[in-house]
């Protein structure tokens, strides 16, 4: 226990974008702790020489010709949207300074 | 006290492929919103990206005329922040193994030349755009641009000054045209531009708090954000305050950069390698190849132009700084051996007139033929001076060659001595009173009737032949009066 | 089971009674269409269905297809594969009502031979589980027993193909999600090798270990839609420029002398006594078929799990970032306008997510967020992709020692519904057999081998090298034609379904 407390849950959350409060947090701090600790085994493994693996095949430099294809329609793009302003997707206002 | 400013500059440049970075959809501005957008560069869910060769051979070839040394392995990776332009919140960016590091680039100051370091060069894909309503909590997003190839160039913090700073800018501009990569076009926003500053005592060995500037429209603005942030943080240091570590906002409408917010909490952004795209080998051949087909860059240029057309530095400077200017210089030159006089009107009418308009040299019809053809016609004394440059304005106005201009609105000049005189007669005909000035010695007298005299030709006369003219008639009335009296 | 029913038959079967134009198209989908109203409102297999869209996409598709290797053959989807102009949520409420505007290169190949695409089978949300009670919209059950879970998080698609309410299934494996299903439901589930079948339209739960395979009646009929699906694409950058065998004709070739290892780290604590036996008995007849079974080491298979956790949380909080409610599916009903706060988008976000996603998906989010954030990269995403590599080279050694490796798919057959809901450690566990092909990128095949005294399928995985599923296929043809447990069905009476109410 004790890898994750609940401050630290919180930090996460906000980075995720996720709200988490009161029993809820309570609860997945404990189980992230969990499973974190239970993650801690790793660390037993010396792994100083080794290359870590992002990809499993050894494919280098798939590239596509610059040849321009058909985009969707712009009704295409505004009907998926919840809100829309055509021709415009619409979300709260973004405030540009955070100060 | 006196500081040193130490800056450095963040360039983002559009890479006009035909399709954008991870997609195939159009890379064109203007285009209606949300109309140039496909599942992938909209991030919907389920699809992948794949990487536009052109936009990574022309990386390279940036990053080689910047002198840099190109990665023998290059990757992506995610650069992670929620913002609403940002169609998967991820951005598909480079880390720890960008195309390219450790390039130059040369700027003449005032006389001598500096080498500008360049930290790093990567490849990234744009976001979308943001529009706010002024009258509703809203704003609107375009996606248009989400997924254009971006290059981002990061400088060394070597400019020491906001006039370096502007130099580098012109300077990197003029090479990324001359690569045909990217129009760089702010006002399109095709060139995008942060900065970073901070001040130091010129006995200092580290430096000082950095200060980002984001938001920085035009070069002009650059400059302009920079002598106000200078300004501010020196204010600060002689109060004895300390500068925050921050991102600051210039706002132009107010000339004053404002706080954004502070580098404590930054943003994390998790960087990760992205595990939909393989890495990229970028094999020695292929950046030999690149490497010899690179065009004349800008510096080179300015040096043959120099010895070739025997162009002054200031001269060839201005010629060079842009790649169509320069090309509209060398083919007219070509065409009727006088660059000097082929200097003399690109860079005296031809950008006056462009910046009197604010337009773009693309922005106007125009071939190397018309120009050497409105010299010529000035050389075989069909034009003269100011005729020319009348003709010139409207070949400029109308995007046709200077001969149909002349022959339509009979610019000629009037050549028939005996027209000539009639003009001069009439107009001492009708100004007795300037005459008689004149016959007392009031010099601009004749002036005067030089002027009336050109009126009347329409401007058609040749202004020193009908000075001549007109002195020699009134010399000699003058002195048939005086002959008269005295008798 | 109605026996009479066309629903009950293979691919393969149906091909050659279509072909031979003994039975029409119309006369299966019917059949299928009825088996599935009868059941899914117990089993939960499908989201949704709707027979009128059915009806009318096989009739496009008679009427513009030539004979393709599944003309006029249904074939299930999970409710992750996009299909266009179809309703997909990956069992999510955040995705509710969105209708993707593309079709995954899978199901466009499906088309081209002449499919009968139905779409929105049931499973874990975004695929977080190995019980499909993750489902946002009620889970599914296990035909074999209504109160057990039908594993996950292809759940759904299993659950389908093993009560005759889908011909065959496509599903998406990200630790085990087709093979651990597969098993729970005694059907065949293939994971094919990372690269091997294109992940465009695959909506993404973890990029580097997620392969889309099928889940099938017979071994056969995996071998049929392998060959379909299967292949470069150029649409996925990660989707391999490899050669595609012919599955089908190679299945009979020999096995004899071909190697079984049998890794002894699979055999140790937690595996319960009936699945040691039945894979003891499995051992006993790959000896009598003629292949030479012998023990060998994948020495780092105890760190596989913490290593899974880390690299597919990570990933998933990445690929899960774009559900935010800006451009599809849920937005928080909240109004914003009203509050005109400075943080209106930034509440948006948090709402919409909050409310959108189940909360295994925000345990996972969260957890990937945290193991890549400022601080902790090192510690925990950098050395769980170095313990990949370890991982990886057990196997890449392992390949010079044998042709596939035998293992079991699950360590105990299907568990209660609501078991392990509570301790998302121990589901996490469950997965401990099937999460190393993944991490190490290799096939894996999960086939029936025999049942529990209470008569719950129990199920054995073979893995092979990169590339090489025809091997396995082949292999797993010998043993399917040496048993009879895939010819077994559930038995789904009206009164045990009463029972279970």
């Amino acid at each position: 226990m004790g890898v994750v407390n609940t401050e630290t849950v919180k930090h996460v959350a906000a980075l995720a974008r996720l709200h988490l409060e009161g029993q809820a947090l309570e609860q997945i701090a404990a189980q992230l702790d969990q499973i974190l600790g239970y993650v801690q085994l790793l660390q037993k493994l010396p792994t100083d020489n080794v290359a870590p693996t992002s990809h499993v095949l050894a494919l280098t430099n798939v590239l596509r010709e610059d040849t321009p294809a058909a985009s969707l329609s712009q009704d295409t793009v505004l009907t998926l949207a919840p809100e829309r302003h055509p021709p415009f997707v619409t979300v709260p206002k973004v405030i540009e300074t955070s100060s | 006290m006196e500081y040193e400013s130490v800056i450095g500059l963040e360039v983002h440049v559009q890479l006009q492929t035909k399709s954008k970075l991870f997609c195939g959809c159009l890379v064109n501005f203007g285009a209606a919103p949300n109309s140039q957008t496909c599942p992938v560069c909209l991030g919907l869910p389920g699809v992948l990206p794949v990487f536009n060769r052109q936009a990574f051979e022309w990386g390279i070839r940036v990053a080689l005329a910047l002198d840099a040394t190109v990665g023998r392995v290059m990757k992506f990776d995610r650069k992670q922040y929620f913002y609403p332009d940002l169609p998967k919140n991820y951005q598909i960016s480079q880390y720890d193994q960008p195309l390219a590091r450790r390039g130059a680039l040369t700027i003449d100051g005032e006389g001598n030349s500096k080498r500008i370091g360049i930290h790093r060069i990567h490849l990234e894909e744009d976001a979308g755009k943001l529009l706010h309503s002024t009258d509703e909590p809203v704003s609107f997003v375009d996606f248009n641009r989400a997924g254009v190839p971006l290059l981002e160039i990061v400088s060394e913090p070597d400019l020491r000054s906001t006039e370096e700073a502007y130099q580098y800018l012109v300077e990197l501009k003029a090479v990324l045209q001359y690569l045909e990569v990217s129009n760089c076009n702010m006002e399109e926003g095709s060139l995008r531009c942060d900065t970073n500053v901070s001040l130091r005592r010129p006995t200092d060995i580290s430096l000082g708090a950095k200060v980002e500037i984001k938001n920085l429209n035009s070069f002009r603005a650059v400059k302009q954000a920079l002598e106000h942030e200078i300004k501010r943080q020196a204010l600060l240091l002689d109060q004895g305050s300390a500068i925050a570590l921050e991102t600051r906002l210039w706002d132009a409408k107010r000339q004053r950069t404002e706080s954004m917010r502070s580098k404590e909490d930054a943003a994390d952004y998790r960087y990760f390698p992205e595990p939909d795209l393989v890495p990229f080998v970028i094999d020695s051949n292929v950046v030999e190849q690149i490497q010899a087909a690179l065009p004349e860059l800008p510096a080179q240029r300015r040096q043959r132009f120099q010895s070739v057309y025997q162009l002054s530095a200031y001269d060839a400077h201005v010629l060079t700084q842009e790649r169509t200017l320069a090309e509209l210089f060398e083919r007219t030159a070509c065409l009727c051996q006088k660059p000097k006089a082929v200097a003399n009107w690109i860079m005296g009418d031809l950008l006056a007139y462009l910046n009197a308009k604010n337009l773009a040299l693309d922005a106007v019809t125009l071939r190397p033929e018309w120009l050497a053809q409105l010299i010529g016609l000035v050389d075989d004394g069909t034009l003269s001076g100011t005729m020319a440059k009348e003709v010139w304005g409207k070949v400029l106005e109308r995007g046709i060659e200077p001969a149909v201009i002349v022959r339509e609105g009979s610019l000629q000049q009037i050549v028939d001595v005996g027209l000539l005189e009639h003009l001069a007669d009439s107009v001492i005909r009708e100004y007795p009173k300037s005459v008689e000035d004149y016959s007392k010695g009031k010099a601009n007298a004749l002036m005067y009737l030089v002027g009336q005299g050109m009126k009347r030709s329409q401007g058609k006369a040749n202004p020193q032949q009908m000075t001549q003219l007109l002195k020699r008639k009134l010399d000699e009335l003058r002195e048939r009066i005086t002959g008269r009296v005295t008798e | 089971m109605s026996v009479d029913s066309l629903a009950a038959l293979t691919i393969h079967e149906l091909h050659s009674l279509i072909s031979a134009g003994k039975i029409q198209p119309q006369q299966l989908l019917e059949d299928l269409l009825e088996r599935i109203e009868y059941h899914n409102g117990r089993l939960h297999a499908y989201l949704s269905v709707d027979p009128d869209r059915l009806h009318r996409q096989l009739e496009d598709q008679l009427r513009t297809r030539k004979a393709g290797r599944l003309a006029g053959i249904p074939i299930t989807l999970k409710d992750n594969l996009c299909v266009s102009a179809e309703e997909i949520t990956c069992a999510s409420r955040i995705l509710r009502g969105f209708r993707c505007p593309y079709d995954a290169t899978v199901v466009q190949r499906l088309r081209e031979e002449g499919a009968v695409i139905i779409p929105r089978a049931n499973m874990d949300e975004f695929a977080f589980g190995s019980s499909t009670e993750n489902s946002a919209f009620g889970g599914t059950r296990n035909p074999w027993a209504l109160d057990r879970v039908p594993g996950g998080s292809s759940g759904g698609s299993a659950c389908a193909v093993s009560a005759d309410m889908a011909i065959a299934a496509l599903g998406s494996d990200t630790g085990g999600s087709i093979r651990q299903p597969a098993c729970c439901c005694g059907v065949v589930g293939l994971k094919p090798t990372y690269g091997r079948v294109s992940r465009y339209g695959l909506v993404a739960f973890a990029s580097s270990l997620d392969q889309i395979g099928p889940i099938t009646k017979d071994v056969t009929d995996a071998a049929i839609l392998l060959g379909v699906i299967a292949g470069h694409d150029a649409r996925d950058s990660t989707c391999a420029p490899v050669e595609v065998p012919d599955y089908v004709s190679t299945l009979q070739w020999p096995v004899k002398k071909l190697r079984i290892g049998i890794p002894k780290e699979y055999f140790v604590e937690g595996i319960d006594t009936e699945v040691k036996a039945a894979l003891d008995e499995a051992v006993r007849t790959f000896e009598r078929l003629g292949l030479v079974c012998e023990s060998i080491s994948l020495p780092h298979t105890p760190y596989a799990i913490a290593t899974y956790y880390l690299i597919a949380t990570a990933e998933a909080s990445s690929n899960l970032a774009r559900y935010d409610g800006v451009q599809y599916g849920y937005r928080s009903a909240t109004n914003l306008r009203q509050e005109s706060s400075s943080n209106g988008l930034l509440e948006m976000h948090r709402r919409t997510r909050t409310e959108g996603f189940g909360s295994e998906v925000k345990r996972r989010i969260l957890l990937g967020t945290y193991v890549l954030s400022q601080g902790y990269y090192e510690a925990y995403y950098l050395k769980g992709m170095k313990v990949r590599t370890l991982i990886k080279q057990d196997f890449d050694a392992a390949w010079s020692r044998c042709d596939v490796i035998l293992t079991p798919t699950a360590p105990t057959p299907a568990f209660r519904i609501g078991e392990k809901l509570e301790n998302p450690l121990q589901m996490y566990l469950s997965d401990v057999y099937t999460i190393s092909a993944n991490l190490a990128g290799i096939p894996g095949l999960s086939m029936p081998c025999g049942f529990s005294r209470e008569g719950l399928p129990l199920g054995m995985q073979l893995l092979a090298a990169p590339f090489k599923e025809q091997k396995l296929l082949q292999i797993a043809y010998a043993y399917e034609q040496a048993t009879d447990w895939h010819r077994r069905k559930p038995t789904l009476s009206r009164q045990q379904i009463a029972q279970s109410k």
